[in-house]
């Protein structure tokens, strides 16, 4: 019998992280396919366009730090985090701006932090936000969810409208989303948002196109969809025990409660639990960017405490903020206080009681 | 003459107020968002501490060590007031887009810190050249960060130059490209912070290659003395 001696941690994980990071690659599958049905070609295009600029910055940084570009690109955290990119930001945006925001999030917030495993934010957040403060026009034009398959518009007719600003036949963004219902089309949250500053009521604002045709009446048409297929990918993740409950499940609770708690006071006002819940991207949110390894809490309670802020940010955001949708802020908010958080929810010492650490422990 | 030389090399690089000292970031983050509004800043900035410098210079012996910061914030307080007052007058328009900044030229520590580590020790001429030196070391890091962030944030140069010049300046504006999408993350001041950041840095890896080559020579003229004394 062969007696090998190693120091410690003895116990082995039995995945590196280029596996978890390719199953959760795989479990974003089912919501990228529906947003593809939803939303048209531009999610995938933007994807690949995210993908490639997100490995040529990630190994160009990382020869320049003489790293192994090799070992680091095969973890796959940066084909994650522009995959992550690629769903939040609008399906027909300027390429150039997909790949502004994408090398921001490699070079800036993941490597000159130290790479992987490093980075006290969320890339793919930042990368957003990044974007959304820098060209709200254009991160606001969000095609109408019309199905792929509604003759809206062809895959060609996409790529021309994402690399040269203009459809074969000469249609620029707005006019495109003009054309399609007749109305701009807005995101649920976005008609939600105007709408209630316009004076329209809640119920009021829930009869219109947006939400008629989905299946319970407060989910956006394909919003809701999409985001019960990421609902899906994510108890996939759970099952496979690449993530655990704490953080989904507390985010998700603390939207629930603090949206049941807003529209129990004034139904007119403040969107129900079911709109908060299937709008945006409070699902994706819950399962694929909360759940980062790297910038979230690490302790048990810790986790439990940074997915439930998140919510609650994410709900008073969108209710009292500037923006229809908050994920991305509240995730970046709470990446913050991360050093915090950990700090007061470090777990108990083994052998350590509340009792005799009050004494000094037993050393 | 070498002391001149130092002076010049500490003011401009070595113990640059904005990119080793840190000093005075509040105006130089708040009005960087164009070239001619960090030039603006950097020349009121420029004056008010050459001429505190020299006064601060002249009273060191008189001027009791108890009471010498008071002094000295009354002095500093003075030149502002000059400063302000001037560009009311001859740059009114750079007057009103600075805004607070201008008085608040009193409180940036770079000035206050001269006075009290150089002025107050050091005679009339080497602390004039001092705070001359520091200056433009001051506003060297707000003309380039100020360009950056032009150049970034809407794609041109020296945008609104008769503001500080006067109608000469009017078609000095450099346009490098032109956009509906301006990054406006750059003129935000999120850009700002990043901006000194990443010029930091670039003062930090030039000299950290500055010194990988003086290593290597030094080595060799220590082992050729070495010899030389055997």
């Amino acid at each position: 019998m062969k007696l090998t001696l190693s120091s410690s941690p003895h116990l082995r994980t039995r995945r590196d992280t280029g596996q978890v990071m390719r199953l959760v690659i795989y479990a974003m599958v089912p919501g990228i396919l529906a947003q593809w049905y939803f939303f048209g070609w531009g999610v995938l295009i933007q994807a690949v366009l995210a993908v490639m600029t997100a490995v040529l910055a990630e190994g160009t940084i990382l020869s320049l730090r003489k790293k192994n570009v090799e070992r680091a690109l095969s973890d796959y955290s940066a084909v994650l985090t522009a995959l992550l990119i690629a769903v939040s930001i609008p399906p027909a945006l300027p390429w150039w701006m997909t790949v502004v925001g994408t090398l921001f999030a490699i070079i800036i917030v993941k490597q000159l932090y130290g790479g992987l495993g490093f980075n006290m934010f969320n890339p793919a957040m930042v990368a957003y936000v990044v974007l959304l403060i820098s060209f709200p026009v254009a991160m606001t034009m969000w095609l109408p969810a019309a199905g792929v398959f509604a003759d809206a518009l062809s895959l060609a007719d996409t790529a021309s409208l994402i690399f040269t600003g203009f459809t074969q036949h000469g249609y620029d963004i707005t006019q495109v989303r003009g054309a399609i219902d007749g109305v701009t089309a807005a995101t649920p949250l976005d008609t939600v948002k105007t709408g209630l500053t316009q004076g329209a009521t809640y119920s009021e604002l829930l009869s219109r196109d947006i939400f008629n045709t989905a299946f319970f009446d407060a989910m956006g048409y394909g919003w809701g969809y999409v985001s019960l297929a990421y609902l899906l990918g994510g108890l996939m993740l759970i099952r496979l025990r690449v993530i655990t409950w704490h953080m989904p499940g507390s985010m998700l609770l603390a939207v629930l409660v603090v949206s049941l708690v807003l529209h129990l006071t004034n139904a007119d006002l403040y969107g129900s639990p079911l709109f908060h819940l299937t709008n945006g991207a409070v699902m994706i949110g819950a399962f694929f960017i909360v759940t980062d390894p790297v910038s979230g809490s690490t302790t048990p309670r810790g986790r439990i405490v940074f997915g439930a802020l998140i919510g609650f940010w994410v709900v008073i955001i969108r209710t009292f903020g500037g923006y229809p949708d908050a994920v991305a802020f509240g995730v970046i908010i709470m990446n913050m206080a991360v050093p915090l958080i950990d700090y007061y929810t470090r777990p108990r010492t083994y052998g350590r009681t509340p009792r005799n650490s009050a004494r000094g422990g037993q050393q | 003459m070498t002391d001149f030389r130092d002076l010049s090399l500490q003011g401009i690089w070595k113990n640059n107020p904005a990119l080793v000292q840190l000093l005075g970031l509040c105006p130089l983050l708040a009005v960087t968002a164009t070239v001619v509004n960090g030039l603006g800043l950097g020349l009121a900035t420029l004056l008010v501490l050459v001429g505190s410098n020299v006064t601060v210079s002249l009273i060191r012996n008189i001027v009791r060590n108890e009471i010498r910061i008071p002094v000295f914030v009354m002095i500093i307080a003075g030149f502002v007031t000059i400063v302000q007052l001037l560009m009311n007058a001859f740059t009114y328009e750079l007057y009103l887009a600075l805004g607070i900044f201008i008085p608040l030229i009193v409180t940036n520590c770079a000035i206050i810190g001269r006075a009290e580590a150089y002025a107050s020790k050091n005679s009339v001429g080497a602390a004039a050249f001092d705070g001359l030196m520091m200056g433009l070391g001051f506003t060297l890091v707000l003309v380039l960060l100020g360009g950056l962030r032009e150049a970034l944030g809407g794609g041109t140069l020296l945008a609104g130059a008769d503001r500080l010049f006067g109608p000469v300046a009017k078609d000095w504006t450099l346009t490098l490209f032109t956009t509906e999408h301006p990054f406006l993350l750059a003129i935000l001041p999120p850009g700002a912070f990043l901006g000194m950041g990443l010029l930091i840095a670039l003062k930090n890896s030039i000299d950290a290659h500055i010194a990988a080559r003086q290593t290597v020579v030094h080595q060799k003229a220590t082992r050729a003395r070495v010899t030389a004394e055997n």
